[in-house]
């Protein structure tokens, strides 16, 4: 068993989505967290989902990272427990300084709701063990400010230490510039902090786990996470 | 008693009111005095067409409203249907047309903010969003600024609520060029043990102002010449409102929080006419008064009046009556939600509405005068159908050049079948709306099991958001459905077809059709043409209705679409009744969508073939085909069979249903050729076509054949091996129309032939693919 918690900021709106996944499809223990809540010691998994946090008219997720529930969910992390972050919940992440770079504007200026090609680069970490290397996974991607962006430094720091776990690609797997939907440098989907413990990533794999709605590659996400605390029992 | 003194008000600023002389006279006779500066701006708004529905009541009475599944009809903010297994659904339409023509995107984004608040302030969440749009050309570069500004308003307010924009329509039509329409239909579970009714109750008990703070922001722009208003800076106020996307997404779970306590009698969204419009209709329902004081109302700037309190339309606020004693209990939910919550006023025995300001009465009115005992004008209907209709009707399709199995001459130069398909399917009435629906969060909240595009009308899956059980099979289908240009040519027929087209969508992804919410965009109702179509569009709406079973349960009235041309003269929108309606798809693994599922699948058509159908029911009498190729918007649009539709679409549900069924698309604008086409682009599958027609068959009308519209049709695909259990099925049924047309082809072409094998059509399913999905965005970005 693992216990999940879903960070709830009065504007998030796939917090039930994931917790519809990790309850109801998998039956995992799963507690809404309100924003002002700081004890986060009963979870083994904290998710910070996706939506407007706090209307974000200022900056994508530049407010939520002063709540309550985020300092607490910082703190999670720097014990190295796990900590993932959806869409919204990854512009979260990297205001808050668990991950690096920044999300801005998508390339065309416009909000993106799509399913694409993504490629998983590394499967050793306990997010992506049920993939394997180089596999082509399709998710669902909704946003407007999904643009990854960091600075050379960063991104090289990022490359040469595996941070990047999915890229945008083409269904053959290639990673191109036109396989490459909102303008995100090094078509950078998904990545993690230098421990692996930490997970930021812009496709919601909450809304590709139900066998009823077509499409199931993003459960296995969640199933890598579960596998993990077998594994560690 | 009456007085006959001199009225406090000149007669134009009766007028920036919206009030007619003899209207202010009535509004005398009824108070038995002058009404003062804010009970004339309450009047003005209360007695205007969109809360009165003076011009249009008589002719609303005759829509169907009842039938088992109704559990709440008009009347309410939103009609509730039963889905069965305790699911309740609650749905309504709503039009923001003019506040969309001056600022598209705040005019379409609080477009979607008020559908969304008619539907939770019944108790329901909110679960999908769809649109029915219309726009002028493309090519007219304010046009593309209302366009991406309304698209663009609906994805930022439903996007950051968090609700799933699943489904629409979009036409273009130089008719629409100056007065864009913008519909938006909602979709909510009820959460609730009780629906939430308006009805105020139980006198002494608190009213509670709830949501957001009010400003003078979305005040009609013409009222402001006033003298009562001394801000000169006033005036500059845009009349469009400002929506808050994430204030609403925190009112709709503090209101569900709210309602879940049983301690709200009664709830109403601050709509049009805000603070007046929400006291008069909970009072008058509730056959009481209410009694509220200004100086409670939270507001965000200072020195405002009470016309301007009265009259505001700030967005994402309510009012709610509560059980006396437990207002704290609501408040708290508010408060912790960061939303405004105070008590302001009470319920009282006696039927009028009371406002307070600095401590005296600012306005004092019988309730029902606001709200229930309005005006009605009863309208003298054309005696012949107006001049514009009978010229049109003169059309024939011998004023077209003539044409071969080879193609047809246009503007001089030939074009071949496959040309003039590839044409219409770059029309951005046909073309893909992907441009748009990208757009739009479609999946959030994990239900969407048919996406925008892969069928005829959306699905979602009707699953309680709190503690949800994943065993849920049910689910909701629902579409939005006019074709203008044939309510213009035929307003009766017109009408009834849209309701006819609604039905067929949902029989296509395999719903049983249950009920209609409608939206009623026409011109000036005092203009006689204009009336006329009014009239005779609610005829045919309601027969419509009757037909498919079908009731409605509410909708929206939106009158006097029309612009001025530079010659004075108003230049009315086509008349545009959108039909709005839900089905039920009783097991979600039951579906279907509009794509080829393999190659070799068997194609039918079912509905009226393509041998000599009648004239008036298959034709190209207001067709997109004569509109786009031909410049000519004339003819008799088809007309409606309704025993035919009710069979065609009865034999495609329990096609689909006993899993025969694989694929199914309507033939709609373009016909038969180009629900080939969209059915090959679908499934990325090509398909070969024999049409029982030969070459030498006496002066076949070859466009009519592939792109006549009309006759109840309907395309599916069957597997081969289900062809025997389908077909008895077929020849069982009452249906007498349906022909085999041939199969799915793994090659990536599209290929219509005669019998004698003379090809029609023969086009790569990769380019149409091209044409079709690029077509709107080429338009936008092509220009300048």
């Amino acid at each position: 068993m693992m216990k999940f918690g879903i960070i709830v900021f009065p504007g998030s709106n796939c917090d039930r989505d994931v917790a519809y996944v990790t309850r109801d499809l998998l039956g995992m223990p799963t507690r809404l967290v309100w924003h002002e809540e700081s004890d986060l010691s009963d979870l083994d998994v904290v998710i910070v989902p996706g939506g407007f946090s706090y209307g974000d008219y200022l900056r994508c997720g530049a407010i939520a990272q002063f709540s309550a529930a985020m300092r607490a969910t910082v703190a999670h992390a720097e014990q190295g427990k796990l900590v993932a972050g959806v869409c919204n919940g990854f512009q979260i992440l990297t205001e808050v300084g668990l991950l690096p770079g920044a999300l801005i504007r998508n390339r065309n200026l416009h909000f993106i709701c799509d399913r694409v090609p993504l490629k998983v680069e590394r499967t050793d970490l306990p997010w992506t063990q049920q993939y394997q290397t180089g596999e082509v996974i399709t998710l669902p991607i909704a946003h407007g400010e999904g643009c990854y962006y960091a600075d050379e430094a960063t991104l090289k720091a990022l490359e040469d230490n595996n941070q990047v776990l999915l890229r945008y690609c083409h269904s053959d797997g290639s990673v191109n510039e036109s396989g490459n939907p909102n303008g995100s440098l090094h078509n950078i989907a998904g990545i993690c902090n230098l421990t692996g413990n930490v997970l930021g990533i812009m496709p919601h794999p909450e809304r590709a786990a139900d066998p009823m709605l077509g499409s199931t590659d993003g459960i296995r996400l969640f199933k890598s996470v579960l596998n993990q605390a077998i594994a560690a029992a | 008693m009456v007085t006959a003194s001199v009225p406090p008000f000149s007669p134009d600023e009766i007028a920036a009111e919206g009030l007619k002389p003899g209207e202010y006279e009535d509004i005398v006779q009824r108070l038995g005095r002058h009404p003062n500066r804010a009970e004339l701006g309450m009047f003005g708004v209360m007695w205007s067409e969109h809360c009165c529905y003076k011009n249009s009541r008589s002719l609303l009475r005759q829509f169907p409203t009842e039938g088992p599944q109704i559990l709440v009809g008009p009347g309410e903010n939103a009609g509730v249907v039963d889905m069965g297994d305790g699911l309740r659904l609650a749905f309504k339409i709503e039009s923001h047309n003019h506040p969309s023509a001056v600022e598209p995107f705040q005019g379409a984004a609080t477009g979607v903010g008020g559908i969304l608040r008619d539907i939770f302030t019944m108790g329901a969440r909110p679960i999908a969003v769809l649109n029915s749009l219309r726009f002028g050309s493309l090519n007219n570069p304010r046009t593309r600024q209302i366009f991406t500004g309304v698209v663009s308003g609906i994805a930022h307010y439903g996007n950051c609520f968090g609700v799933p924009t699943v489904g629409g329509e979009v036409y273009f039509d130089p008719a629409y060029a100056g007065n864009p329409l913008v519909n938006a239909m909602a979709l909510g579970l009820m959460e609730t043990e009780d629906i939430v009714k308006s009805g105020a109750s139980g006198v002494g008990n608190p009213v509670l102002y709830v949501g957001s703070t009010t400003g003078r922001d979305g005040m009609g722009g013409a009222s402001f010449a006033s003298a009562e208003l001394t801000d000169e800076s006033e005036s500059k106020r845009p009349a469009v409102q400002v929506g808050d996307p994430f204030l609403e997404k925190s009112l709709v779970e503090a209101c569900l929080e709210a309602f879940k306590t049983g301690a709200v009698v009664a709830a109403q969204d601050m709509g049009a006419a805000g603070i007046t419009c929400s006291t008069a209709e909970m009072a008058a329902k509730g056959g009481v008064g209410i009694e509220l004081d200004l100086d409670l109302i939270p507001v965000r700037e200072s020195g405002m009046v009470p016309y301007e309190y009265l009259l505001s339309e700030s967005q994402e606020r309510m009012l709610f009556v509560a059980e006396a004693g437990r207002e704290q209990e609501l408040i708290e939910i508010f408060q912790r939600w960061g939303l405004q919550a105070v008590t302001a006023g009470s319920v009282i025995a006696e039927p009028t509405v009371r406002i307070y300001f600095q401590g005296a009465i600012a306005a004092e009115i019988p309730a029902t005068a606001l709200a229930d005992n309005t005006p009605v004008y009863q309208r003298e209907l054309l005696k012949t159908p107006p001049d514009y209709a009978q010229q049109a009707w003169q059309w024939q399709e011998s004023a077209l050049p003539v044409c071969t199995a080879g193609g047809i001459a246009l503007e001089g130069q030939p074009q071949s079948w496959s040309e003039v398909t590839l044409r219409l399917l770059a029309a951005p009435t046909i073309a893909s709306k992907q441009w748009i629906y990208r757009q739009y969060d479609h999946q959030v909240q994990n239900n969407t099991v048919l996406l925008p595009g892969g069928g005829d009308a959306a699905i979602v899956r009707l699953r309680p958001q709190l503690g949800g059980s994943a065993k849920i099979h049910k689910g909701v289908a629902a579409t939005v459905d006019c074709n203008a240009r044939y309510v213009y040519l035929d307003p009766y027929e017109g009408a009834k077809a849209a309701v006819a087209e609604a039905a067929r969508n949902l029989s296509c992804v395999g719903a049983e059709p249950l009920a209609v919410t409608d939206n009623l965009n026409f011109g000036s109702p005092e203009n006689p043409v204009g009336y006329w179509q009014l009239a005779e569009a609610c005829r045919g709406l309601a027969e419509g209705c009757r037909a498919f079973a079908t009731p409605v349960t509410g909708g929206n009235v939106s009158l006097y679409n029309e612009t001025v041309d530079s010659q004075g003269q108003p230049q009315p929108i086509y008349p545009t009744p959108v039909v709005g309606m839900v089905g039920l798809v009783a097991d979600l693994k039951r579906i279907c969508g509009q794509g080829w599922q393999a190659a070799g699948d068997r194609i039918y058509l079912l509905g009226l073939s393509v041998e000599q159908p009648p004239a008036e029911q298959v034709t190209l009498g207001g067709s997109e085909y004569l509109a786009t190729l031909h410049k000519t918007v004339a003819g008799r649009p088809p007309q409606v069979d309704t025993d035919l539709e009710r069979q065609v679409q009865s034999a495609c549900r329990q096609g689909i249903q006993q899993g025969w069924v694989r694929s199914a698309h309507d033939c709609a604008e373009g016909g038969l050729a180009i629900a080939l086409a969209e059915c090959c682009i679908s499934a990325q599958l090509g398909a070969e076509i024999e049409l029982p027609l030969a070459i030498d068959q006496r002066q076949t009308r070859w466009d009519r054949v592939l792109f006549g519209e009309g006759g109840a049709r309907i395309v599916v695909s069957v597997a081969a091996e289900k062809t025997n259990i389908w077909q008895k099925f077929l020849q069982e049924t009452r249906l007498t129309h349906w022909l085999p047309l041939g199969q799915v082809s793994s090659d990536q072409t599209l290929s219509v032939k005669t019998v004698e094998g003379v090809p029609l059509l023969s086009l790569n399913v990769e380019q149409i693919s091209d044409r079709w999905a690029k077509a709107i965005e080429r338009q936008i970005s092509d220009q300048p």
